[in-house]
């Protein structure tokens, strides 16, 4: 059951990948929105698959009955959604400035701390 | 112990503070450390004589490493040189050096290199060895670029650094070799050199032995100035003189003498020890002196001469001879005294003559008689003439070599000794006798040398004629003997005598000093003739050091602007091709090969859901337009929530539906305010670069996955909250008591992260625009 899954994350991971290194930002920022639910996807598969019984004990019950779905990878894939999110929220708005102060979404132009044609270093002591 | 060791460093701290409080008595206080230690030291002569040995325990880093101290004849011997000579080469900087701005920090390294280099003698773990052999290396870089704002301090001082440097690692590679070699001899590695010492582990047949010899020769070379890493040396007397008399001659560059001392009865009489240390040893004894003759410049003439007595060692050790080890003892206490002395002496005259150019020089010993008596006393030393202590380590090394048999080595010792000479008289002469001097400094104000840099060599020369004359009653005995025997490794018995009658060595000495005399005669014509052959401005080792380092500048440069060009999509490139790499490469060695997927198994909706998820993800990749993106985005994330709801997780489900909507919604709002390129910027070279690294890793991460889940999977976890969950903490749904209790800091944490970024996020827009921003400031500017 896991097997069709793991064609999806793989695609998931292509597709992401490729975004990141455009030159557009928006194009990165979908890249990473995009790798978010690849990692998550892939955490989710690891811990293998059960249709449609969640993790829940039953009322009265100590222990829950039967097989359900793996609790644990669910409990990090919880923390990472919403990590992910803020991370993407905080690009965004990252992004907008950068727009904003460039004029264009080219990240070629981000250019400030690394100016270009920097001097040959002094050979010498 | 411990305190001994350390005690350098510690009034090194305190050091400036002292020649700042109290002036030009500073240095006198200060050498009582050293005094101090000196004596300290002269305590274990009479116990160590007897073949006792000391080990010291302190806890270091780890058991392995502890910070051990193995004190025998060797140790003690070199120890007493350095507190002793230390002692006076602090009192002569305080009169080299007065009046200098930076006095207090120049006495401060010289103790710290004190300290780093008795820890050096004094070690027995191999790591503790390795930390104070850099710490001679630092130290002695500070003290060669003492004068920073000259540029040839500069480079001679990294260029010591990094010759000396390098060497070290190849030294510690090379320890750590032999402790491996130990380890197959006794089941343990062996990290006490005193273990190898007196367990007597013969680690000669062993098949690493040739790795740990090169290795550690690597180290002791490059210390010790042998060809071809003896350029370092000459250059390092840019330093001030106090630091060429007890660095560059007496001490430091002794550590790759003493190494090889300290390992020969354990790595000595190999095959390859007793090829390769003669070798170049008398290579290096013979272009040392060779080089020496031709210099004009005191100083320079001393360095050469002492890179040929370093290699006059090298030599006398890699016979593993005992009467030729004997000899190497001798003369390493002969060579420190003299060379020790005639530095000061150099330093006196250039200190009181303005000029250290031999051939301006000449005529100072009614102004400088002291120091002229000084210098002929250790001349005679230098040159081997009795009753000094040279004489007698020159013939017991000539009978070491004659009962050694090889009598290439001896016509090597016999021509580089009588160059030597050579030097030394000319250093000890021609600055004193002759006619007045024609340096640049007039005559009158030439005036004897005050007592701080006349205490020095004088002494020294001094001890250099009595430790010959009392060799028979105390000195070989008492000093002497131990230290040859634990370079020997085993126990014997020798008296040292300064005159055994007519026999071949005292031929061989005399022989020497005619040749010496010769030499001396047609000094002017040898050295023209050399000054020919050796032309400064030919390639060399020490050109080649320059071409080295500024081909390593640009080529780190080049490289630099290769892969760090300032584009993001350079440094993203590059890091995901590692990644790529790193994924792909264990699946192909390992040959990891998955069954192919089923997707019979999953029921049509199931299909459904991730077809929609497929086909979000590749529309995201296509969009064109700010709204194809924004939908697609929205429908590959809307297909994750439903495969989190179909596969047992509706917690996820829920919150990724939330998170979506809200990650469209703010999406939406941003993007309305920019405009989305129609195409992408790269190229078709780009695209297909970009697309194979993204391919590599999305195919190997799914092999990688398929290849996991086709694995038995251990549950033993996941089973421990589902047991637990209700009893212990009153929960029923699992995830979210694992979420708020088991993993409860990790929460918290999240929490933490979205608190900063919203933080942030508000941050960043509250902030106006810089163009904005400079724009209003200008206004302002023009109201």
């Amino acid at each position: 059951m896991e097997g069709p899954l793991a064609v999806l994350v793989g695609v998931f991971f292509i597709a992401s990948i490729y975004l990141m290194m455009s030159r557009s930002l928006i194009r990165l920022l979908l890249g990473v929105a995009l790798f978010g639910n690849a990692v998550n996807l892939l955490i989710f598969a690891s811990g293998r698959l059960v249709r449609e019984v969640p993790p829940i004990i039953a009322q009265g019950a100590y222990a829950p009955e039967g097989i359900t779905a793996n609790p644990l990878p669910q409990a990090l894939i919880l923390t990472a959604i919403v990590i992910s999110f803020s991370f993407f929220a905080f690009l965004l708005v990252l992004v907008y400035r950068a727009y904003q102060d460039l004029g264009n979404d080219n990240n070629s132009a981000l250019r400030m701390a690394e100016p270009e044609n920097t001097p040959k270093p002094v050979v010498g002591y | 112990m411990i305190i001994a060791v350390f005690a350098g460093f510690i009034s090194a701290l305190f050091a400036p503070i002292i020649v700042k409080k109290t002036g030009n008595l500073a240095a006198y206080l200060l050498a009582l450390v050293p005094l101090t230690l000196f004596v300290y030291f002269t305590g274990f002569i009479f116990t160590v004589d007897d073949g006792a040995t000391y080990n010291f325990y302190y806890d270091w880093a780890s058991d392995k490493f502890k910070l051990t101290f193995y004190l025998d004849g060797l140790s003690l011997i070199f120890a007493l040189l350095i507190s002793g000579i230390g002692t006076f080469v602090i009192i002569y900087a305080g009169g080299y050096l007065k009046g200098h701005q930076n006095v207090g920090r120049f006495i401060g390294f010289l103790l710290a290199f004190m300290g780093s280099m008795l820890g050096l003698v004094l070690a027995d773990n191999i790591m503790t060895l390795f930390v104070f052999w850099e710490m001679t290396s630092i130290t002695s870089f500070m003290l060669i670029g003492f004068d920073n704002h000259r540029t040839a301090s500069r480079r001679s001082a990294i260029q010591a650094l990094v010759v000396t440097g390098l060497g070290g690692l190849s030294l510690l590679a090379g320890l750590f070799v032999l402790a491996h070699m130990g380890y197959t001899q006794t089941g343990a590695p062996i990290y006490e050199l005193s273990t190898f010492l007196n367990a007597d582990i013969s680690i000669i047949d062993h098949d690493f032995y040739w790795v740990a010899l090169i290795l550690i020769l690597g180290g002791a070379f490059t210390k010790s100035a042998q060809v071809p890493f003896h350029f370092w040396l000459p250059n390092a007397m840019e330093a001030p003189t106090p630091v060429s008399a007890y660095l560059h001659s007496a001490t430091m560059v002794k550590a790759g003498v003493y190494l090889l001392m300290r390992l020969q009865p354990v790595m000595g009489g190999h095959e390859l020890w007793m090829t390769i240390l003669p070798l170049f040893g008398a290579a290096t004894l013979i272009t040392g002196t060779l080089l020496a003759v031709r210099q004009k410049d005191l100083k320079l003439m001393l360095a050469y001469t002492t890179v040929a007595s370093l290699g006059l060692l090298v030599l006398l050790i890699g016979t593993s001879y005992k009467a030729a080890i004997l000899g190497a003892i001798a003369y390493l206490v002969a060579h420190s005294l003299f060379k020790g002395c005639l530095f000061m002496v150099a330093g006196a005259i250039d200190h009181e003559a303005g000029t250290r150019d031999i051939t301006k020089l000449g005529g100072l010993r009614k102004l400088m008689p002291w120091t002229f008596a000084a210098a002929c006393l250790a001349a005679i030393s230098m040159a081997g003439i009795i009753p000094a202590i040279g004489f007698l380590a020159k013939e017991e090394m000539y009978a070491g070599l004659l009962g050694y048999g090889n009598m290439a080595l001896l016509g090597a010792v016999i021509i580089g000794n009588a160059f030597m000479m050579v030097v030394g008289v000319a250093i000890a002469i021609k600055p004193f006798l002759g006619k007045e001097v024609k340096a640049a400094k007039a005559v009158n104000l030439i005036h004897e040398a005050p007592i701080s840099l006349l205490a020095g060599p004088i002494v020294l020369a001094v001890l250099g004629i009595l430790s010959g004359l009392l060799c028979s009653y105390c000195f070989g005995d008492k000093f002497l003997n131990p230290a040859a025997m634990a370079v020997y490794g085993k126990e014997f018995t020798f008296a040292w005598k300064l005159w055994h009658g007519f026999k071949t060595p005292l031929f061989l000495s005399l022989l020497t000093i005619a040749l010496g005399l010769l030499i001396f005669w047609k000094i002017d014509l040898v050295r023209n003739i050399l000054s020919k052959v050796f032309s400064e401005k030919r390639w060399g080792p020490d050109k080649g050091f320059d071409q080295f380092i500024s081909g390593l500048v640009r080529f780190s440069f080049k490289i630099t602007t290769k892969i760090q060009n300032g584009e993001m999509r350079r440094y993203l490139a590059v890091s995901f091709a590692i990644v790529a790499f790193a994924m792909a490469y264990p699946l192909i060695d390992n040959g990891v090969v998955p069954e192919f997927p089923d997707f019979s198994v999953l029921t049509f909706y199931e299909l459904a859901v991730l077809a929609i998820a497929f086909v979000g993800v590749v529309l995201v990749v296509r969009a064109k337009t700010r709204l194809d993106a924004i939908l697609s985005l929205g429908a590959q994330g809307f297909a994750v929530a439903l495969i989190f709801m179909l596969f047992g997780a509706p917690d996820l489900s829920f919150t990724q539906f939330m998170i979506e909507t809200l990650s469209v919604v703010i999406l939406a709002l941003v993007l309305t305010r920019l405009t989305l390129n129609k195409g992408d910027h790269r190229g078709l070279r780009d695209n297909i670069i970009d697309l194979s690294i993204a391919t590599v890793i999305g195919v190997s991460l799914m092999v990688a996955l398929l290849a996991v889940t086709q694995m038995p999977f251990n549950n033993e976890l996941s089973a421990f909250f589902a047991e637990y969950s209700k009893p212990i903490a009153h929960g029923r749904n699992i995830v979210n008591v694992i979420i708020v209790d088991y993993r409860g800091m990790d929460t918290f944490g999240e929490i933490a992260v979205v608190f900063a970024a919203g933080v942030s996020i508000l941050a960043l827009i509250r902030l106006k625009s810089w163009k904005i921003r400079s724009d209003q400031y200008d206004d302002e500017d023009l109201l």
